[in-house]
């Protein structure tokens, strides 16, 4: 940990104007839930709950949104036709194509729910908390997607071919291949699963804790702080909170597009005949 | 005040990645203003870029926490 050395003049300044002790910033360790349920096999943390509800809560919308599946459809079905519309339609059949889109649609579609649920979770007042603020959980759909990629490929080129076709571009003959193969490898194989993982888990972690900030900030400055005009950064900080929670909502929408839109991708190119 | 320079560090790596995500919007704009009906083919392209320029700024905040 590389810290700047205190200056001690700002630091007396910051804490003349608490009482007894000075303003926690909210950082990573607040991201430590200790376990509410421990048994001898798993001990069950919040956002393990969050997402086994999440999971129960989108299967019983989908089930009472597709129950009576009419012609004319209901506002219940509407909306879980749109939700079905922009995975299936937009996502899927764009870019893994309209011969072989169908078998992926499912997958694609519960992380795309699962996502979208999970991440609003950390906007709904007293449980706020994204789940995929937790890498392991970022981790865990990554490395579903990236099995799921290779594994079709492997299913279309065969195992061998499929390597091949990912890591030698055609065309591309002579010495020249010793540089390009490592690099396609690198890219496709390895890089892809990561940054897939890490760009959600990114986002929610930094949203969350910018969101913290604000807030405990906010009111640390509101109810704590002596000068008057701290106590209005205090309010304009709490408003820029509000602010940040409409970005927020915005975000958390993209990165469960991003994610499925990526995985669709990346199963596209894989299941492709040729470049 | 006691803080890690690190967080300094990610502010100025922001840079790129903004500047990056500012350019592959303006060209979607710019697409789209020429031609509307181009918008469906356009926005997946857009947003995958702006998904890639971010993967940078997001592997930098990740650096950011860890080193």
């Amino acid at each position: 940990m590389s810290t700047v050395t205190s200056i001690e003049s700002s630091k007396v300044v910051l804490s003349a104007s608490s009482d007894s002790e000075g303003f926690h910033a909210p950082g990573p360790a607040d991201f430590n839930l200790p376990p509410f349920l421990e048994t001898s096999v798993i001990d069950v943390t919040k956002p393990m709950l969050m997402f086994a509800l999440s999971a129960f809560a989108i299967a019983l919308f989908f089930w009472a949104a597709a129950r009576k599946s009419a012609v004319v459809p209901g506002r219940l079905q509407f909306a879980g036709e749109l939700v079905y519309d922009i995975v299936r339609n937009s996502i899927a059949r764009n870019s893994i194509g309209s011969e072989k889109f169908l078998a992926f649609v499912p997958l694609l579609f519960s992380f795309f729910t699962i996502i979208l649920v999970n991440n609003y979770i950390g906007l709904i007042p007293f449980i706020q908390f994204p789940t995929f603020s937790q890498f392991s959980f970022a981790v865990a759909l990554a490395v579903v997607a990236w099995l799921v990629y290779i594994g079709a490929g492997m299913k279309v080129h065969g195992v061998f071919g499929y390597f091949k076709y990912q890591c030698v571009p055609a065309g591309v003959t002579g010495p020249v291949l010793f540089l390009i193969v490592p690099l396609e490898f690198l890219s496709a194989i390895i890089v892809r699963p990561v940054t897939l993982c890490l760009r959600l888990f990114a986002n929610m972690f930094a949203g969350h804790l910018l969101l913290m900030l604000f807030a405990l900030g906010g009111t640390y400055l509101m109810f704590e702080a002596t000068s008057p005009l701290n106590v209005a950064a205090g309010f304009a900080s709490f408003l820029l909170f509000f602010m940040i929670s409409v970005l927020e909502l915005l975000v958390m929408f993209l990165q469960a597009y991003v994610f499925t839109l990526l995985a669709s991708m990346y199963i596209g190119e894989a299941v492709a005949e040729s470049h | 005040m006691i803080g890690s320079l690190n967080m300094l560090g990610y502010g100025i790596a922001t840079i790129g990645p903004a500047i990056a995500v500012g350019l592959i919007f303006a060209a979607y704009i710019n697409g789209v203003a020429r031609q509307p009906e181009a918008q469906g083919k356009l926005q997946p392209i857009a947003i995958l870029g702006f998904a890639l320029a971010e993967a940078l700024a997001i592997i930098g905040i990740g650096l950011a926490f860890v080193l």
